[in-house]
């Protein structure tokens, strides 16, 4: 890195300094204010700013969680997607110990905070964020003891997220494996983009220090041991590992092994862009009677196996902003307006596969019109919804295997789901 | 795992520093720590407790880390401001720094190196040498940047301790941790340093790729940072490199990532086979692509990051281009760097899907982004030959909409078009003209003109088109007069019948009589000639042939490209310039006064293809030899006998009050101004006489705002054909008039060997306006409020156009006028401001206009109603300047 970050902020709605930590001396709390409130001014929506900006020799990146802004500020040519993720992460550590980031909770716990920021990064360079970690050394009021600690050996470990001596009366790992479908349908109907991105989310309770090998019926990993891929293979796009993944090890023979963290991580994202059928198809026509009614009939049809079954699923229609007076009836589920996001929800609790649902609504427009109305905000339709039990991709764990040298049997358990993710229909 | 922290910052206002003395000196262990505890509180919220400083210092030897942890924050905050008694600390440094636990020995050396005084410093050598070589590896990391923290405050004591070795030797230590802080450390030297101070050998590389595979994801980071730099000698050895890097691709932390992608492109550089070079790309897009499930903002980053990237290595994300669509919920930022990728990965295979989402974009709600989305088209449209004619389509369709700002954008883009494909698509020419009346921003004023004059000779009222513009000539932006003129010179040259003959005239006569914009009149002045010394020659070089515009499609310099790639992930590769253009932090530490990339648009501007079209309007047939004429604004005479020691002078001269023909030969000039929250009156006093004068003096009559004199005028003995500035402070409210509110300043002024002269100046009522004028939001409302009707005074200027709220704003701000909100009203834009005249008069303000459209009007609530007429006359001013 070429560079690192001056001080680190944390700032409150206004753009005032809750509490900063000062790392270099050449960044002042009162220049990162007026640059930061100056921001926030102009703009009223911090948020459609660029998260980085240069103020008098000064660049500021930030980020929002809750009531609060994280920024660092640097007067070198630092690395810029290092210090964000770095301040997400900052989120993250947080979280873990106070449950919840936002005003309140940084100044109740200011000296925790201080304690914290003087750990996870040294003279501007991003140290050690492994929450869990940290807060066997850095304990909150509750738990501090008089007893002088010492870093715990993981912190600078080649196993740097986990310590030992770890103890369950039952070893038990619980993998879930998450598929979100991305997916973006023009107002032509076809589809523009498609990809679905899974996670393998593990939640272990094992002792000791555990070896895992993971294996999963990747096409790559099959075929270079030779073995004929009857039953289904599939082909990861991009696959990123926790850290605690070989890297080195995956790249050689794609063997997945790894000493997991203690508790809940992702063990692995993957993503494949292969085109999917859309699970649930939306479609809506709208027949706009100019300042007296606004109609929509809209059909929405689940394009899987009659053997799985959606569940709350939920479709956001948009609907113009000066509607009122909705009539609405739906063939299954029920329909709340949401005129704050100037939309319909229709919620349908259980959608089995193979089935279609219809939706009819009439809203009343005004009868008079501004002259020269602004563009109407054209919001695409927007779907949720979970399928238990179903991968899009047919992504399967064929093993995981547990070795400690204490030689427990570990329990594991696998589940699997698909999710909508950014799922939107634009509109005809 | 909730703490109630927030007790320590409600202590009693009164005698808190005496009583939080009290209770730091307390014999209870707890009861110092919670004053510790408050203490740290009360600095958090920016009270000054430095003068506490002995006595928490006295807490420092204690058993607890709690207490210890904070005892040292309070010492980084405030040993600078008591250099003297930070020498108090030393001691304890020392001992914990050998201290059994690792903790306190490395939160020792920690904190002493964030404890920038010089006496500490020399303290900080030994301890920091032992810590260099501790035994247990959270000692020696932190050691390892203490040694970048010393070399910051005193390089040469880093230098002749041998730090610099000892830095060196960790490279080679045996714990990841350790090597990852030793190469940030040495990197960051280097990078002050003129000596070579950090190699990169083959066998330092071959150390540190091993090292990466077992260091946290924030070493790998500095690591493969630093590795970038290394210089590659064969492709064999590149191939080596980026065979170890490659793995990282799949980290699942962005910025390991980034700096991978980073280290594999240099290396690639070097690597002839394109085989190996094909799968490298193949193997980078994946995660690049993956990039953008980030959070937003590392989404922004990489997308800049990416930007540059496609420009050096087209193919590796050639076939990916519907990741860059964006999605409903993106925030803008990042849909802008989105449609800057689209277009650089539009191509002939994908223009009819990408035009489909430009047209969707197009129908957007933010505006900016719908403008870049139809601009976006017509870069496709210059870019791609074979698809122009349906860029052209979509463009027409999205002018039938009939939004007004579309409408004006596609215009623009369109006379592009024109340039790039001349004589190819004028049948369209007529749907534009249609839209003609409903033009009111420059630029796409401009562009209008410029087609009508380029194709005079097929557009059959060409001449009546002109024409109407031409009443208003005097009041249109230098760009659409530039515009004007060339086109109905060549209007002339193309129909010289009578028409056009009697518009060049008006035209000429305007634009060479009428106007002091030195650009425009020149370019009259050189088609005058031209016209009137040989007509044919004229006709020669303005109807000239024009080469052919290209899409530079945002292209960068290869060099600074290169530069910048060598910098992926890093601030540079984010701005797009160069590190040595914003990197501030310079030994000398001075600091740079300017604001480049305050709100990162400069950045955006300076890419759009026509921007040479943006700033000046399109080359009006290319004379030879004629290159367009620097920007306007005539520049002040520099003050020749301005000695320097009133340089703050240097501005534009200042208006003659006394003239030397009435007062004999001396000549004052004068102006009030506002500097640094107090009024002035800046003179010039000229002595133009054959005697040498002194004893100057001043005095001012009642008025107003009972200004007067708040010093004596200090002018030196001015010796004949010589002149002097003075500025003199003023106060307020020291003479007042009870006649009713007036801008009148009379003003008398004597010296020894003249009689007393009199002459009157102009108050500018704006300087009164206080820098402390800026109110919250909430106050302003009720301040308006809470005022009567009777108290708000309007006035309207019906001629004045605002064309940039932005630079109105910048202007009002510069006079302490302070923005509060902004709405809009149909299309009108409604500012709301706020100012405070001295005693904390408050004057909200409220602004009402079309952009670009003549008619302000102006509205002010006060409780000093009486003095409106004089902030109007000020404003108006202000405005029209």
């Amino acid at each position: 890195m070429a560079g690192a970050a001056s001080a680190l902020f944390l700032l409150d709605i206004k753009g005032r300094v809750l509490v900063w930590r000062d790392y270099r001396g050449d960044v002042s709390a009162a220049q990162a204010e007026r640059c930061f409130t100056k921001l926030i001014e102009k703009e009223g929506d911090p948020q459609s700013q660029d998260p980085v900006v240069s103020d008098d020799g000064v660049t500021y990146m930030y980020i929002q969680h809750n009531n609060v802004y994280l920024m660092t500020a640097s007067r070198q040519n630092c690395n810029a997607a290092c210090l964000l993720l770095f301040l997400h992460r900052v989120v993250d550590v947080f979280k873990h110990y106070f449950e919840e980031l936002e005003e309140e909770s940084l100044r109740d716990n200011f000296v925790v905070v201080y304690e914290l920021l003087d750990e996870i990064m040294d003279f501007g360079y991003p140290q050690y964020t492994e929450a869990k970690i940290l807060s066997e050394f850095i304990k909150t009021d509750a738990y501090r003891m008089e007893v002088t600690q010492r870093p715990p050996m993981a912190v600078t470990n080649a196993v740097s997220w986990r310590s030992e001596g770890i103890r369950y009366k039952k070893n038990e790992v619980f993998l879930d494996v998450v598929e979100s479908v991305n997916i973006l349908v023009n107002s032509n109907g076809q589809i523009v983009r498609s990809d679905v991105v899974g996670a393998l989310k593990m939640r272990t309770y094992l002792s000791g220090m555990p070896e895992c090998k993971l294996g999963l019926n990747d096409r790559v990993l099959l075929e270079a041991q030779g073995r004929t891929t009857k039953g289904k293979a599939i082909d990861l796009d991009d696959i990123k590992f926790h850290q605690c993944v070989r890297l080195a090890r995956f790249e050689n023979d794609r063997t997945i092994s790894f000493i997991p963290p203690d508790g809940s991580f992702d063990l692995m994202t993957y993503r494949l862009s292969t085109q999917v059928k859309p699970l649930i198809w939306v479609e809506a026509q709208v027949e706009r009677h100019s300042r007296s009614r606004w109609e929509m009939t809209v059909k929405a049809r689940s394009q899987f196996k009659e053997r799985s079954t959606a569940t709350n699923v939920e479709i956001e229609l948009p609907v113009p902003s000066d509607a009122t007076n909705p009539n609405v009836r739906t063939s299954m589920g029920s329909s709340n307006y949401a005129p704050e996001n100037d939309a319909l929800v229709w919620k349908i609790k259980s959608f089995p596969g193979g089935k279609e649902y219809m939706l009819r609504a009439e809203f009343t427009l005004p009868s008079i019109t501004a002259e020269e109305a602004a563009p109407e905000r054209k919001a695409p339709i927007r779907v949720k919804f979970e399928i238990p039990y179903f991968t899009v991709s047919g992504i399967q764990v064929r093993y995981l295997k547990i070795i400690e040298k204490s030689g427990y049997q570990a329990l594991p358990w696998v589940r699997y789901i698909t999710m909508a993710g950014e799922y939107e229909l634009r509109l005809m | 795992m909730s703490g109630h922290d927030s007790k320590y910052f409600s202590t009693t206002k009164k005698g808190e520093i005496p009583e939080l003395k009290e209770e730091l000196n307390s014999q209870y262990k707890d009861k110092r720590k919670d004053a510790v505890k408050k203490v740290i509180a009360a600095m958090t919220v920016g009270k000054d407790v430095s003068s506490l400083f002995t006595d928490v210092v006295n807490c420092m030897q204690t058993e607890n880390l709690e207490l210890k942890k904070l005892v040292y924050l309070y010492l980084i905050n405030y040993a600078k401001s008591q250099p003297d008694l930070a020498i108090l600390a030393v001691n304890t440094f020392v001992k914990d720094s050998q201290d059994p636990n690792p903790l306190i020995r490395a939160l020792a050396v920690r904190t002493m190196g964030c404890i920038r005084v010089d006496k500490i410093t020399e303290y900080l050598c030994d301890p920091l040498q032992r810590c260099l070589k501790d035994d247990d590896p959270y000692v020696r990391k932190t050691a390892a940047i203490c040694v970048a923290k010393l070399y910051d405050i005193n390089a040469e004591l880093v230098e002749d301790r041998g730090f610099l070795e000892a830095l060196k030797d960790l490279i080679s230590d045996n714990n990841p941790m350790v090597v990852a802080n030793a190469v940030a450390a040495l990197a960051e030297i280097q990078e002050t340093s003129a000596k070579p101070v950090f190699e990169l050998t083959s066998n330092t590389l071959s150390k540190l790729l091993t090292a990466l595979n077992e260091c946290t994801e924030w070493g790998q980071v500095f690591i493969l940072d630093a590795l970038s730099k290394y210089k590659t000698t064969d492709a064999r050895e590149a191939e080596n490199i980026v065979e170890r890097v490659t793995p990282r691709l799949q980290h699942a932390n962005c910025a390991v990532v980034l700096s991978a992608v980073k280290m594999i492109l240099q290396q690639m550089e070097l690597i002839t086979s394109t085989d190996v070079v094909r799968n490298l790309c193949k193997k980078m897009a994946p995660p690049l692509v993956t990039l953008l499930s980030a959070e937003p903002e590392i989404q922004y980053v990489a997308l800049r990051n990416i930007n540059l990237i496609v420009q050096k290595r087209p193919t590796i994300l050639a076939h990916e281009i519907k990741v860059f669509f964006c999605k409903y919920n993106d925030p803008i930022y990042v849909k802008m760097e989105k449609l800057e990728i689209m277009i650089k990965l539009a191509s002939d295979r994908n223009i009819d899907q990408v035009l489909l989402e430009f047209k969707e974009y197009a129908t957007e709600v933010d505006v900016d982004f719908v403008r870049k989305a139809v601009r976006a088209i017509g870069r496709c449209a210059i870019k791609l030959e074979r698809a122009a004619e349906r860029c052209i389509s979509v463009l027409l369709e999205l002018i039938k909409i009939k939004v007004n700002y579309v409408v004006q954008e596609a215009i623009i883009v369109i006379k592009d078009i024109f340039r790039r494909y001349p004589n190819t698509y004028e049948s369209i020419i007529a749907t534009l003209c249609e839209s003609l009346d409903t033009l009111d921003e420059p630029e796409a004023k401009a562009s209008m003109i410029w087609i009508i004059g380029e194709y005079a000779e097929r557009i059959d009222n060409a001449d009546e088109l002109l024409e109407s513009f031409l009443e208003s000539f005097p009041e249109e932006p230098a760009q659409v007069q530039l515009q004007l003129l060339t086109a109905t010179v060549k209007l002339f040259l193309k129909k010289p019948t009578e028409g056009p003959q009697q518009m060049i005239q008006v035209v000429l006569n305007n634009a060479t009589v009428e106007t002091d914009n030195p650009d425009l009149r020149d370019r009259a002045y050189i088609y005058w000639r031209l016209l009137s010394t040989d007509p044919e020659a004229a006709k020669d070089v303005v109807l000239a042939e024009k080469p052919v515009i290209s899409d530079d499609s945002n292209q960068l310099d290869p060099s600074l490209l290169d530069e910048l790639l060598a910098n992926i992930a890093t601030l540079s590769s984010v701005y797009h310039k160069p590190p040595e253009a914003f990197v501030t932090r310079v030994k000398t530490a001075q600091r740079s006064e300017e604001d480049e990339y305050a709100d990162g648009s400069e950045v955006e501007d300076s890419e759009t293809p026509s921007h040479a079209v943006e700033n000046s309007p399109p080359p009006p047939g290319k004379q030879p030899g004629v290159s367009p004429a620097p920007p306007a604004a005539p520049a002040p005479e520099p003050n020749l006998l301005d000695f320097g020691d009133d340089s703050v002078d240097a501005g534009p001269p200042l208006p003659v009050l006394l003239s030397a023909a009435t007062a004999e030969g001396l000549q004052i000039s004068g102006q009030l101004v506002r500097r640094d929250g107090q009024i002035f009156y800046s003179m010039l006093f000229e002595n133009n006489t054959q005697i040498a004068l002194d004893g100057f003096m001043i005095q001012f009559n009642k008025n107003t705002f009972g200004l007067a004199a708040g010093g004596p005028l200090q002018v030196p003995q001015l010796q004949p054909g010589t002149s002097a500035n003075a500025l003199l402070p003023m106060v307020l409210f020291q003479n007042v008039s009870p006649n009713p509110p007036s801008s009148v300043l009379q003003v008398a002024v004597k010296n020894n060997q003249q009689r007393v002269w009199y002459f009157n100046d102009q108050i500018p009522f704006l300087i009164f306006f206080g820098e402390d004028g800026r109110m919250e939001r909430g106050v302003f409302l009720e301040t308006w409020k809470s005022l009567p009707d009777s108290n708000e005074v309007s006035k309207e200027f019906p001629g004045m156009v605002i064309n940039s709220l932005q630079v109105i704003l910048d202007r009002l701000a510069a006079s302490n006028m302070f923005f509060i909100a902004k709405r809009k009203n149909a299309n009108q834009d409604v500012l709301y401001l706020s100012a405070k005249i001295p005693r904390g008069i408050p004057f909200l303000i409220e602004v009402t206009a079309v952009i670009g459209v003549p008619g302000v009007k102006c509205a002010i609530k006060t409780p000093s109603p009486e003095m409106a007429p004089l902030f109007f006359h000020s404003i108006e001013a202000l405005l029209k300047s």
